[in-house]
């Protein structure tokens, strides 16, 4: 991990960096990736991933109406609002 | 009244000794007076309290009489509650009133209890201190320099504290159990699915699991036969039958096989050892038989852990781009700048961490190296859980390596503090139900004892813990605070 990967990560979590935080930054993730690499102590290589605790099977509901719009209620938490529609900053010139 | 129980204050309100307004009121006096030292409630709820408590005052006079009627409550500000400001400890969403209530509020509510307040916590339940909150640090306590916790840090201090009978936690890597653990109090992580998430937000999908903070385990049984249970709000809830914890807790208890895994006890503290055994030796007299057992690879949970979690995390929080709900940034140009600028003003530092971390992980390149490795890694401590549970009926250990530290000592060293969860973040790695309660203490701080059940055997843990609570009073313990 370098400097120039902090800001290609950041860029795409879309999250701000200022330039003095990048050395902070990148000690910080560097120990936690020590950390991590831990695991390759162990030999996984015949072993099924698991990317849930239990052996669930996706659930498929009915296809009938169920709860209705609740556009007004879900929007009074934002104040940038015309119409139902959210304001944004113009998007395409 | 607030040294009784949940158990007791039920027969109280029951038999109508005191009635709800009068009990959710002294537990809101009792927040005012004495919160300013812990910290522990980022809102009060107490109109809402109130009107709550003379509705159901009026239910108990007419003789409807809810299985909770009654019993204030404190909610964990990580769940919906309905026409309330739900904030997840974070400026992200310091203005957010939830629109719909989280199916473990509505479950609690539909019981009858009050909720009298919103706990502090780590934001976005990222932490194991509880200094990562937005509204500042929760202190624990048996010592107000020392952290309670994290994440559910002001769910455990105020139970702790006697500000509320009993509140609603989460557990992604430890956050109900080391919390539990570091105040004195009980805390159940359930089986991975058995209470629904809904309205839960999210911090780790996969790992995510509600549960409660009491001061006895019969306490524990009886909230969680009531937040359980399948909901078709969130796929992921199982659909197996709720027993009635308390009936199963408070049976006649039968002999069990308990493991000890021998890897929780190399280089452990001596204290944490000493007060670990003699909690043995308590059990063994009273029924209970040993046996040393390896669980190899837990060791290796803290690095799995810290790969799945950032990783569902910066996909979770992804949602907050400052668009529909949340901080929102001023004077932004264009829809970057808006993401980026709302996003960075409105999250902390630890967030930040954590998203950056988990944006790597599964970034080009990196996934298999990553992200594939630590579900590998999750499958092969799965195996060895399911390969002790052959031979034991529980497994035991301290819950936390250490008792509670100072506030500020391990905030600047991430690996310091994600190492005070080593001995939690195994089970949720695996959905494993597990409980911490009181053992004991060490320089007067609290010590947790962990008990851990396979798949959907809480009212196994239970019953341990309760037979354990029979024998011994360290669930009776309780810090002193001024003005108390």
């Amino acid at each position: 991990m370098n400097k120039e990967t902090i800001i290609k990560i950041s860029d795409l979590a879309k999250i701000d960096i200022k330039d003095d935080q990048i050395d902070d930054i990148l000690t910080s993730l560097e120990k936690i990736l020590n950390l991590v690499d831990e695991m390759n102590s162990v030999n996984t290589d015949n072993v099924t991933p698991m990317s849930h605790p239990l052996n669930l099977k996706q659930e498929l509901r009915k296809d009938i109406v169920g709860a209705s719009d609740e556009r007004e209620l879900f929007q009074k938490n934002n104040k940038h609002i015309d119409n139902g529609y959210y304001i944004v900053p113009k998007i395409i010139d | 009244m607030h040294n009784k129980t949940v158990s007791e204050l039920k027969k109280y309100l029951e038999e109508k000794k005191i009635s709800s307004v009068e009990l959710t009121q002294h537990f809101i006096n009792r927040i005012k007076a004495i919160d300013s030292q812990l910290n522990s409630f980022i809102s009060l709820t107490e109109e809402y309290a109130i009107t709550q408590a003379k509705k159901i005052d009026l239910e108990i006079s007419k003789g409807k009489i809810r299985p909770l009627a009654g019993i204030p409550l404190a909610q964990k500000d990580i769940f919906c509650t309905k026409g309330l400001k739900t904030t997840c400890g974070s400026k992200m969403l310091e203005n957010f009133i939830s629109p719909y209530n989280a199916t473990v509020v509505e479950k609690l509510n539909d019981a009858g209890m009050v909720i009298i307040g919103k706990t502090n916590m780590d934001e976005f339940a990222m932490g194991s201190s509880n200094e990562t909150s937005y509204f500042g640090d929760v202190k624990n306590p048996w010592n107000t320099e020392y952290v309670p916790g994290g994440s559910s840090g002001g769910s455990a201090a105020s139970v702790a504290a006697r500000l509320i009978p009993c509140s609603t936690g989460t557990d992604t890597g430890g956050s109900i159990r080391q919390p539990a653990s570091l105040t004195g109090v009980c805390g159940i992580k359930p089986t991975y699915g058995r209470v629904s998430r809904y309205g839960m937000i999210a911090f780790a999908s996969s790992l995510d699991q509600g549960g409660v903070f009491t001061r006895t385990a019969e306490d524990c049984a009886i909230l969680l036969t009531h937040i359980s249970g399948y909901d078709p709000k969130d796929s992921t809830s199982s659909r197996k039958d709720v027993p009635d914890y308390e009936k199963e807790c408070k049976q006649k208890f039968t002999s069990m096989t308990i493991g000890i895994p021998i890897e929780f006890l190399d280089g452990l503290d001596d204290t944490v050892k000493e007060v670990f055994e003699e909690s043995i030796k308590v059990l063994e007299k009273n029924g209970c038989k040993f046996k040393k057992i390896s669980l190899k690879s837990s060791r290796l949970g803290v690095s799995a852990y810290q790969v799945v979690a950032p990783a569902e995390c910066s996909s979770n929080l992804s949602r907050f781009d400052g668009v529909r709900f949340g901080h929102r940034a001023d004077n932004t140009k264009n829809i970057d700048e808006l993401y980026k600028k709302s996003r960075s003003e409105g999250f902390g530092q630890e967030v930040k961490r954590r998203i950056l971390i988990g944006t790597y992980a599964l970034s080009a390149g990196y996934y298999d190296a990553y992200y594939l490795k630590a579900q590998k890694i999750r499958k092969v401590i799965s195996n060895e859980f399911a390969e002790a549970f052959k031979e034991v009926d529980l497994i035991l250990g301290p819950t936390t390596p250490d008792c509670a530290f100072k506030i500020g000592e391990k905030s600047n060293d991430p690996i310091a503090m994600y190492l005070s969860d080593v001995f939690t973040v195994s089970t949720n790695l695996a959905g494993l139900p597990a409980m911490s309660l009181p053992m004991g203490f060490k320089n007067h701080l609290p010590l947790g004892l962990q008990i851990i059940g396979n798949h959907f055997d809480e009212a196994k843990i239970l019953s341990l813990a309760h037979h354990y609570q029979q024998i011994t009073d360290w669930h009776t313990k309780k810090p002193k605070l001024s003005g108390d």
